[in-house]
């Protein structure tokens, strides 16, 4: 004991010392660990900024778009056509149509370009040479069609002169925007010089004015005029594809999860059940769309590239997932409520319909929100029913060709005209973007609105 | 038009069901007193089921059959020779203008008298079997609606009744799950076998070249199809994927759940898990236009060569999709291992990293392990990012900075736009699926028991 005691003081000092050196070290270690950690944490913060500055880096110049204002005549010597057709008494239906429809393709057969140019050339300053075909480079392909639409419309502008907007070229638009260095040489430039050097004076006389490019959302997907070319066949297809998903995927899902959590026997078919749900949430999306293509189309002859395909497709992506979160909503009712709805004399489907659910109905509402919104943005499935299909029309019904939001931007960025359309495709990304973030908003909205009240 | 008509009569027919059964209950208890086993709505609602089931079922019927029986119709309204004379094309077209002329349009063009006739004909055949078919819709749906009234009493269990479809209506769409589940299966597998007999399994599993020839090129010489390039592909850009999630995922869980502040946890957590509600299509559009580039770049600087699109471009992007995944799931699973062991560690004087590194993370390690599992399977199917970063190059390579391509690449290249299932060209498409579903399947299974196991472990 003495002995010890009196040892004590410089094996004290010794361990101290040690213990100190490897506090240090510990303490070393414990930074180290911490600074790794808020490194992940700002990596991860970083990724999601870098992301979103990328695309609204890019995106946010689309949504401006140049047109040009031109002071279009429709000259009766370049319009020689037939006065349009007048419906007479005894007329079928068919047979108008028939004399419209040739009346119309014959004004289609004119020279519409003729008109364009002429208009355009009464803009160009005196003196300037340009010939023909690079003037109408300056223009969208598709303004012949939309001077020619204006007098199909009215065939009593014939001689007069309209004041029309037009869209510039996808060309004309990224020279106006500086997407394509001014520096390079005239190979390499995608206008002549004479078109460039005019395009720079129409903009300092106002003729080319930067303009909302409400053709991104009025307009079909279109080829030949990709300045022209718009999301609305693809917001309309990706539109009845929600539908299709929410009115098919919200009560098969909510009804089979009540039947797992409140009827269903505990045995080992509800075991497997539960087990191929599980796995159900994790099968690859491309897998579905196998499916679709072998089952959907091949089997059931579903039409091809039709929202109809698309939505049940992603209507089984979606079940697993509302599944179980509305199974972890009924699991986290109160038994309490149960049992005072049983004790009351309920019936066991009374006590699941009057009094279990409508207290899930937030979660629920949410679970469907969110899977929607998954749904919204997926694009592989679809590719394999056959949804990247060129369409250029508005879907009426969902059995009708379409396209969607997300496949429109796979088959985008395809496009070789790469100056322009990644600008476009980041743009439309942009309003995927903002109809999910629109879509979860929603669901933290309703979802704090709706438990306060409960 | 039809369809709202039908429609229509049937919400009627349904609402006045409903009534008609509501209020013969609801006189039973005022006229006799007596205790009746349902209230009244319970019966309203079995007359109205009563009602709906057989009106369905003729609707179904009409719906399936029509199109078949009214197309047969027309035709025989044609006279022998015109039909004869016709080709397919023509025969549809012929069809076209007797529709026409039967929906009161018009046709262009002179009428000949036989298709007067076969148009007026048809348009008499069309309203006679619509009438004929609401008809009978509404005529069993008042059978039914008769029948069931009738045996309303104060002794029917019609709640039960009710509760009865119901449930089988519940069972029906539980079933659904099971039949997605059996539906993929049959069609994977089917369509795989008839794949095999292009090709023999040996070639495809163990094959290292994929080279699938155009069916332009002719049926004698069908290409190679060897999986080995496109599997070494996929794994490669799963693992790449993995070595940028696992870490910063991992520590980004950690230090949420272990050090940071409440307030920073509620707003770091939602950020970071925005990663995961992004679709797929715009982290493919980033890889290619911005993180491509970006690399090659950067390897001309140090003086590698590097492709835009490579397996390592498409690994690390899918790697920062996967960040929020697995950042999340560990974040669950720290979460569920007992205070008391850190606690005891912190008691024998451990600094906080060392109770996670010593004892939080071995106590966590099942669960976490399990996480993994389940991100290697989202990676391995994941789609868009590779079919537009990984440079579509199946070819049987080891080097990370050169194009690939995948399972799934391979799958949108051989289906896509194609319908016809008889080549091995689009066939082949179902047996990669089929591997990737095996492959998914397994991994998942295996995960979800793991996570299972390590939940009731601490429970």
């Amino acid at each position: 004991m003495t002995d010890q005691s009196y040892s004590a003081p410089a094996d004290a000092v010794a361990r101290r010392a040690a213990v100190r050196a490897g506090l240090k070290r510990r303490h070393l270690g414990e930074r180290i660990f911490r600074v790794s950690g808020i490194v992940a944490i700002v990596l991860a913060l970083g990724f999601v900024a870098m992301l979103f500055t990328d695309v609204l880096r890019k995106g946010i110049p689309a949504f401006t778009q140049a047109n040009i204002t031109l002071d279009v005549t429709f000259d009766p010597e370049v319009i020689k056509v037939d006065p349009a057709p007048v419906r007479t008494e005894g007329q079928s239906d068919a047979e108008y149509r028939a004399a419209r429809l040739g009346w119309e393709r014959q004004v289609a057969m004119l020279n519409w370009n003729r008109i364009i140019e002429a208009s355009l050339r009464a803009a160009v300053p005196e003196g300037f040479e340009i010939d023909s075909r690079q003037i109408l480079t300056i223009p969208e392909t598709d303004a012949r069609h939309r001077v020619r639409e204006i007098f199909v419309n009215d065939p009593s502008v014939l001689g007069q002169t309209r004041t029309v907007t037009l869209l510039a070229s996808a060309n004309t638009d990224n020279w106006a925007k500086g997407n394509i260095n001014r520096d390079l040489g005239d190979a390499q430039q995608q206008l002549s010089a004479p078109a460039r050097t005019l395009i720079d004076a129409f903009e300092q006389e106002g003729i080319i004015t930067q303009g909302f490019a409400w053709s991104l959302f009025t307009n079909v997907d279109s080829r030949s005029s990709p300045a022209a070319a718009g999301l609305l066949g693809a917001l309309m297809g990706s539109l009845w594809m929600m539908l299709i998903v929410v009115v098919l995927a919200v009560p098969i899902g909510v009804g089979s999860a009540i039947y797992l959590e409140e009827f269903a026997p505990k045995s080992r078919f509800t075991d497997l059940i539960e087990v191929n749900i599980n796995n159900l949430a994790a099968v690859p999306s491309i897998v579905f769309g196998l499916l679709g293509a072998a089952v959907f189309i091949n089997w059931f002859h579903l039409p091809l590239s039709a929202p109809l395909a698309g939505g049940l497709v992603l209507t089984l992506m979606t079940l697993p997932t509302i599944i179980i979160a509305t199974r972890a909503a009924l699991r986290g009712v109160s038994p309490a409520l149960r049992q005072g709805a049983l004790g009351m004399g309920a019936s066991r489907t009374q006590m699941v319909f009057h009094h279990v659910l409508p207290v899930t109905f937030p979660s629920i509402l949410t679970a469907t929100i969110i899977g929607v919104a998954q749904a919204l943005g997926e694009t592989a499935p679809l590719l394999l029913i056959g949804m990247n299909a060129f369409v250029a029309a508005v879907p009426a019904t969902p059995v009708e060709q379409a396209t969607a939001l997300p496949v429109q931007i796979f088959l985008w960025q395809a496009n070789e005209n790469r100056n322009f359309f990644e600008a476009r495709t980041s743009a439309a990304i942009m309003v995927l973007l903002a109809f999910m973030i629109t879509l979860n908003a929603i669901a933290i909205f309703l979802r704090s609105r709706l438990e306060k009240r409960a | 038009m039809n369809t709202t008509i039908a429609a229509g009569l049937l919400l009627v027919l349904l609402g006045l069901a409903y009534h008609l059964g509501w209020s013969k209950s609801r006189a039973l208890v005022t006229s006799d007193g007596q205790r009746v086993h349902s209230r009244p709505h319970y019966h309203g609602a079995l007359v109205a089921l009563w009602t709906l089931i057989p009106a369905l079922l003729v609707l179904a019927i009409w719906a399936f059959f029509s199109p078949g029986v009214t197309h047969w119709f027309t035709v025989s309204q044609l006279p022998a020779d015109v039909v004869a004379s016709l080709d397919q094309l023509g025969l549809n077209a012929q069809l076209q203008r007797i529709r026409d002329i039967a929906s009161g349009f018009g046709v262009t063009g002179e009428i000949q008298p036989f298709e007067q006739a076969a148009g007026n004909n048809l348009g008499r055949f069309q309203l006679l079997s619509f009438l004929i078919m609401i008809g009978a819709a509404a005529g069993l749906g008042i059978l039914g609606l008769t029948f069931a009234r009738k045996r309303i009493s104060p002794r029917l269990r019609a709640r039960n009744e009710v509760e009865r479809a119901i449930s089988l209506a519940l069972i029906a769409c539980s079933a659904v799950a099971i039949l997605t589940t059996l539906g993929i299966v049959a069609s994977l597998v089917t369509e795989a076998f008839r794949f095999f007999t292009f090709v023999s399994p040996a070639d495809f599993f163990f094959g290292t070249v994929w080279a699938p020839k155009f069916s332009s090129t002719g049926a004698g010489d069908a290409g190679q199809y060897g999986l080995l390039p496109l599997l070494t592909g996929t794994l490669m850009i799963s693992a790449i994927a993995m070595l940028v999630a696992v870490p910063i995922g991992l520590m980004t869980a950690i230090y949420l759940s272990q050090y940071a502040h409440r307030s920073v946890r509620a707003v770091v957590k939602p950020i970071v898990e925005i990663l995961a509600g992004i679709p797929t299509i715009v982290y493919g559009f980033f890889a290619l236009v911005t993180v491509g580039p970006f690399l090659r770049n950067l390897g001309d600087a140090i003086g590698l060569s590097i492709s835009a699109t490579s397996a390592l471009t498409a690994g690390l992007v899918m790697g920062v999709m996967i960040i929020p995944f697995i950042s999340s799931l560990s974040d669950d699973i720290l979460n569920q291992v007992p205070r008391t062991l850190r606690d005891g560690a912190y008691g024998l004087g451990a600094t906080q990293s060392e109770t996670i590194r010593n004892v939080l993370l071995p106590a966590a390690l099942p669960g976490i392990v399990g996480a993994f599992l389940l991100a290697v399977s989202r990676a391995i199917g994941e789609t868009m990012i590779v079919v537009l970063a990984a440079g579509n190059a199946p070819i049987l390579r080891g080097n990370p900075l050169e194009p690939v391509s995948t399972i799934t690449v391979s799958i949108v290249n051989q289906l896509t736009g194609d319908t016809d299932f008889t080549g091995p060209q689009s066939l082949v498409a179902f047996a990669l699926g089929l591997t990737l579903f095996v492959m998914t399947l397994c991994l998942n299974i295996v995960a979800l028991y793991i996570v299972r196991r390590f939940r009731e472990q601490y429970e």
